[in-house]
């Protein structure tokens, strides 16, 4: 009775395949538009040529004829030459900032998962709440502690501490991003170690594992891809920021890759370069994401089985 | 066994209340300057409504480029809605429901822009408006665009968990009855979808409002400037505490929105005997079980 439910199910589903395409087809050719096209155009600007007279990037859209004289300066740059030490610096920081979004965000949703008790809902609105308070406003309110005058440059003067923490600083830039992702981080870590089996844990802990050996051997492989995912989920954003990085030291000394590309793209007058730039992170980032869908497709493949 | 010691807990639960402190404290203390008597965003001059409404030049509400900004965001909000509403939602029945090589295909293509730097898709979709689609002109039309494309696939994400809820039985149901394939869509799938819509309604309109990487890139100049953009490039000057109200602004329409939405979302689900209330309601919003 039961598969020849399922199958009529699936007879029924799929007897329809036009009128399903029909409803994905305006969504998709937006994003073929908007969305695939654009990596194409970044490409043809990446690899044209540049004109002679006007010194302006001239797109090749025929991929034959694409010129990668350019390509190979800019990442020779990035290797050894010049924008070697944006890259690297760029590397440092997300790292930097990632491990200490773990070191604290991984025992807050840990926390909120298998402790919170009474408390949970509101201590959950609490920590949503940044989610919904603007990025800029976030920036803005420490901007306003930290600058000379600020509330707590100047309650650090109590400990004689004097600190220039708005001008070129990587440790603002640093506990900037902390500050700006870390509620990006902390809800799905959340949501991964809610949805563990904790009856898995206390039965390790029945047969004799203490609390740092069930956490070690039981907790950590049960929540590791979803660990993996979410930091994924904001090491993303955080190599493509400049914003950050412009608002809390606009100094050359902490400049990341996305400040260049800003740079490039709306300050100078040598887009090619931009493109060329974009193009790379784009390729680097790449790993992770595709590693990110993978992990989220088997998940839900997981669920809906 | 379940082992709940307090006294263990004890460090967790001070760090997750001073994170909570450490989160909240200087955000409420910049809404709190946007009050202040003098022109200081950093020190304190007594209390005064001068940079909300009484100052005739520089308060949020009196000056042109602040008011100029506040119309611009929202114009951009709400027609970002009317796009990407439909849009969103006939591709996430689509999309699920599509089998084989296309569906995979389709499925890429939607989860990708969630996951891909704002700035990748600023900055392509810049050159592409400057260079390509030459047609389309920097400023509302481009940042439109630009704001549809980076929210489409969230609202997929949304619309399509409600459809995986919902399954497939209930449609079988009204075919069975004699309902046809449009009529089952219609009266039994659409109105099972709302919370769905209403949930991408909240989330589009607080992310399009609080944009501001793809809105940067796409802008041009002070035509087309939103008040995110408006707060980015008088940050580090010598602003005035109305900029810290235009900010406050800011946050107050988002949660405003959020908050109806809540609200609506956990009304609905009591009045069509779904479980969870507030929590569910949550959880539609931010995508996250609890």
């Amino acid at each position: 009775m039961d598969t020849l439910h399922r199958g009529l199910k699936q007879a029924n589903l799929k007897r329809s395949p036009g009128l399903w395409a029909g409803f994905a087809i305006p969504g998709t050719v937006w994003l073929i538009a908007l969305f695939v096209i654009p990596f194409y155009a970044v490409a043809c600007i990446a690899f044209g040529t540049i004109d002679p007279i006007f010194r302006d990037a001239v797109p090749q859209w025929n991929p034959l004829a694409w010129n990668f004289a350019q390509a190979q300066e800019i990442f020779t740059s990035l290797i050894t030459g010049p924008l070697r030490g944006v890259a690297v610096r760029t590397v440092i920081y997300v790292v930097c900032a990632l491990s200490l979004c773990f070191l604290f965000g991984f025992p807050i949703a840990y926390f909120l998962a298998r402790h919170a008790g009474k408390r949970k809902l509101l201590l959950l609105v609490l920590i949503i709440v940044p989610f919904w308070v603007n990025y800029l406003m976030r920036m803005l309110a420490w901007v306003n502690l930290l600058s000379v005058d600020g509330l707590f440059t100047r309650f650090m003067r109590n400990f004689g501490v004097n600190y220039n923490w708005l001008d070129g600083s990587p440790i603002t830039v640093i506990l900037g991003l902390v500050y700006g992702y870390i509620p990006f981080l902390i809800l799905p870590l959340y949501a991964t170690l809610e949805r563990l089996d904790w009856r898995l844990v206390d039965a390790a802990r029945d047969l004799g594992a203490n609390s740092r050996q069930a956490f070690r051997m039981v907790t950590l492989p049960l929540s590791k891809a979803g660990m993996v995912a979410a930091g994924i989920l904001i090491a993303l954003p955080m190599f493509g920021d400049y914003y950050t990085n412009d608002l809390l030291s606009r100094s050359p000394s902490t400049e990341m890759i996305g400040n260049q590309i800003d740079f490039f793209l709306n300050a100078s007058t040598e887009p090619q370069k931009g493109a060329l730039l974009v193009l790379a992170l784009s390729m680097f980032l790449l790993l992770f994401m595709s590693f990110y869908l993978r992990s989220t497709r088997q998940q839900s493949r997981q669920v809906t089985r | 066994m379940i082992i709940t010691t307090n006294r263990r807990n004890s460090p967790l639960k001070f760090l997750i209340w001073g994170y909570i402190i450490w989160s909240l404290v200087p955000v409420v203390i910049a809404v709190v300057f946007s009050f202040n008597d003098g022109r200081s965003r950093t020190v304190w001059q007594g209390f005064s409504l001068r940079w909300w409404f009484t100052d005739p030049n520089a308060s949020v509400f009196q000056n042109a480029e602040m008011r100029n900004a506040i119309v611009n965001s929202l114009v951009l909000a709400f027609s970002t809605i009317v796009l990407v509403t439909p849009l969103g939602i006939a591709l996430a029945i689509g999309a699920q429901r599509i089998r084989g090589r296309s569906a995979n295909f389709v499925q890429g293509l939607t989860s990708t822009p969630l996951i891909t730097p704002e700035i990748v898709v600023g900055a392509a979709l810049l050159l592409t408006f400057t260079r390509l689609f030459t047609a389309v002109p920097l400023g509302f039309v481009a940042q439109l665009l630009g704001n549809v494309t980076f929210s489409l696939a969230s609202v997929v994400v949304i619309v399509r968990a409600r459809l995986v809820s919902i399954g497939s039985s209930f449609e079988e149901a009204a075919r069975d009855l004699g309902a046809s394939r449009w009529q089952a869509m219609r009266f039994v799938l659409v109105p099972m979808l709302w919370p769905s819509v209403m949930a991408s309604l909240v989330v589009v309109f607080a992310t399009v409002i609080d944009d501001f990487v793809i809105t940067s890139f796409l802008s041009a100049g002070v035509s087309s400037e939103t008040v995110p953009l408006r707060i980015y490039s008088s940050v580090r000057g010598g602003a005035s505490p109305a900029l810290n109200a235009l900010a406050t602004l800011l946050v107050l329409t988002s949660f405003t929105v959020l908050i109806i939405g809540l609200f609506g979302l956990s009304a609905w689900r009591k009045k069509h005997g779904e479980r969870g209330g507030l929590k569910a309601a949550l959880a539609d919003v931010t995508q996250i079980e609890g």
